[in-house]
């Protein structure tokens, strides 16, 4: 059981060896655990309450059967959701060089600032998935290009404006510091500024994950390619086959957790400190 | 000491003339200084202390170069006070420690090493002395968020003192620290001033801790900020047990008095 405490923090200090892995190890179980039992618990009360009281198999199937039928169109589905996430990948990348660029820019020169905010500001408040069919419009209804053009802007402006905050919004004093060692602006930014952008941003990128799986999905239910997750979802929805649609949403799900951990661990190489800012 | 030989050293800080206006002519216009003078000679300790807000933290940045006065002249060891900044001749220490979140303890203490462009080994080398220095040799692989706010402005006060600077400006650096924290970064101060023989200009709100840390004290004046009078607090023997002494609370009151006015 005292294996279970909380490590102090001299252990904290301690160097990591086969005890420190042990606790580590524990610390894992602790943090997993209970939220692993609560999702199984749910499934099961899903599953054996559908079987109580026995409705309408049709319009919530059981857990069991979508887990069927998800194995059985498992090469299908696997395909589909092979097309959305690249097309959630190319809007993340094209969302985060966007709003990184403009931030850049706007904690740059004053004139971008006066700009570009507004403009960005703008954009915010267009409903982004109502251009969805008009993108369809412009950029082809048939290729991922109008999917992922909802994605780069759903992407963007989280993006842009809290990377904006991290550079612009400095201590006073580690500004003055830098002065005092006779740093310029630049050493400045690339020592202070960007650093303290950095957790700023990857909190912004943990959030646009899921917007950006959200947006994929939406967007393809407009139109895009024939064999994407939106179109597999909705198609079946339409035609009833809703175990198949619900599986299509297990696959969403399942892509949304790998691309928000994906941030997660690219979170923990590039910025380890992050966490710990956060408290 | 030979007197020809104390002529030829400059000013460890000399200000004459200086006044210092924000937002002149506006209606938010401030005069923080006007007309201030003040001499430090070099090992020096002097504190400075005043009302709040009248100035002194401005006096401060105007010696660390960070702020041009508006008229008169500030020189650090007989160079103006811009030089003296690009040449990095001063430590700087702020109420708040300003440390680098991302950055360990150690390589904050080595940032203005790093910039200096020493060699790794080296800079890994000072700052472990530094933070043994402060003794928190134990915490050198920590990052500043898991340090208590004490242990926090010691590793400032070991990257102020890394490149032995041979002054350092410290603007009310144990002002945050509660009384116990504070009296043992006193203590701490005073042994590391003594070791490196060096200038210390000390701006604080507190007359014991000034008392207790100075050669002299400079009372200053509500805004525009001058000096009232400089009293000599040189303690013989300063030890920490000359805060129970008698002479230690008449210099207190002696302080205190000056400063009502």
């Amino acid at each position: 059981m005292s294996l279970v405490t909380p490590p102090s923090d001299s252990e904290l200090a301690a160097p990591v060896g086969g005890r420190g892995r042990v606790v580590r190890f524990w610390r894992l179980a602790r943090n997993w655990l209970p939220s692993v039992m609560f999702g199984v618990a749910l499934l099961e009360i899903w599953e054996i309450g559908l079987w109580l009281i026995n409705p309408d198999r049709f319009a919530l199937p059981r857990p069991s059967d979508i887990a069927l039928t998800l194995a059985e169109n498992w090469s299908v589905i696997f395909a589909a959701t092979r097309v959305t996430g690249f097309v959630i990948l190319t809007g993340l990348i094209g969302g985060v060089v966007l709003g990184v660029v403009m931030s850049f820019m706007v904690a740059r020169f004053r004139a971008a600032d006066a700009t570009l905010t507004p403009l960005a500001l703008m954009i915010s408040a267009i409903p982004i998935i109502a251009l969805a069919p008009l993108f369809n419009n412009w950029l082809g209804i048939t290729s991922s290009r109008s999917n992922q053009a909802v994605v780069v802007l759903m992407v963007f402006f989280p993006i842009f404006v809290n990377t904006t905050k991290g550079l612009t919004q400095v201590a006073a004093e580690q500004v003055e510091l830098m002065r005092s060692y006779a740093s310029g602006a630049w050493r400045i930014l690339h020592t202070v500024r960007i650093p303290n952008a950095l957790s700023y941003f990857f909190s912004a990128l943990r959030i646009t994950t899921s917007l950006a799986v959200m947006a994929a999905i939406l967007a393809e239910f407009f139109g895009g390619r024939q064999d994407t997750l939106g179109n597999y979802i909705s198609q079946n929805a339409q035609f009833t086959r809703y175990e198949e649609a619900w599986a299509g949403v297990v696959a969403g799900s399942a892509m949304g957790l790998i691309f928000y951990y994906s941030v997660a661990l690219l979170e923990r190489l590039v910025a380890p400190w992050a966490k710990l800012s956060r408290g | 000491m030979v007197k020809s030989s104390v002529s030829e050293e400059p000013l460890a800080v000399e200000v004459a003339g200086v006044s210092k206006t924000f937002n002149p002519g506006r209606p938010s216009e401030v005069q923080a200084l006007k007309d201030f003078e003040l001499s430090i000679t070099p090992g020096e300790f002097v504190s400075i202390i005043g009302p709040s807000g009248c100035g002194k933290s401005t006096l401060l940045r105007l010696l660390a170069g960070l702020m041009r006065p508006t008229d008169g002249m500030v020189r650090i060891n007989g160079k103006s006070a811009l030089q003296a900044r690009l040449n990095l001749e001063y430590g700087i220490v702020f109420q708040s420690p300003g440390l680098l979140s991302w950055r360990t303890v150690s390589k904050n203490v080595e940032l203005p090493l790093e910039i200096m462009g020493w060699s790794k080994a080296r800079r890994r080398a000072r700052s472990a002395e530094m933070l043994e220095l402060v003794e928190l040799s134990g915490f050198a692989k920590h990052f500043p968020q898991q340090l208590s706010g004490g242990m926090q402005q010691r590793v400032a006060i070991a990257r102020a003192l890394s490149f032995e600077p041979s002054l350092l400006l410290m603007d009310e650096p144990f002002g945050a620290l509660d009384e116990i924290t504070r009296e043992f970064m006193q203590n701490a101060l005073l042994t590391i001033w003594r070791e490196f023989s060096m200038t210390v200009v000390f701006v604080t709100h507190s007359i014991p801790e000034a008392v207790f840390l100075s050669t002299s004290v400079s009372v200053l004046s509500a805004r525009p900020a001058r000096i009232v009078k400089n009293l000599s607090t040189d303690l013989a023997g300063r030890s920490p047990s000359i805060r129970d002494d008698e002479e230690f609370f008449r210099r207190v009151a002696e302080v205190r008095k000056v400063l009502r006015g």
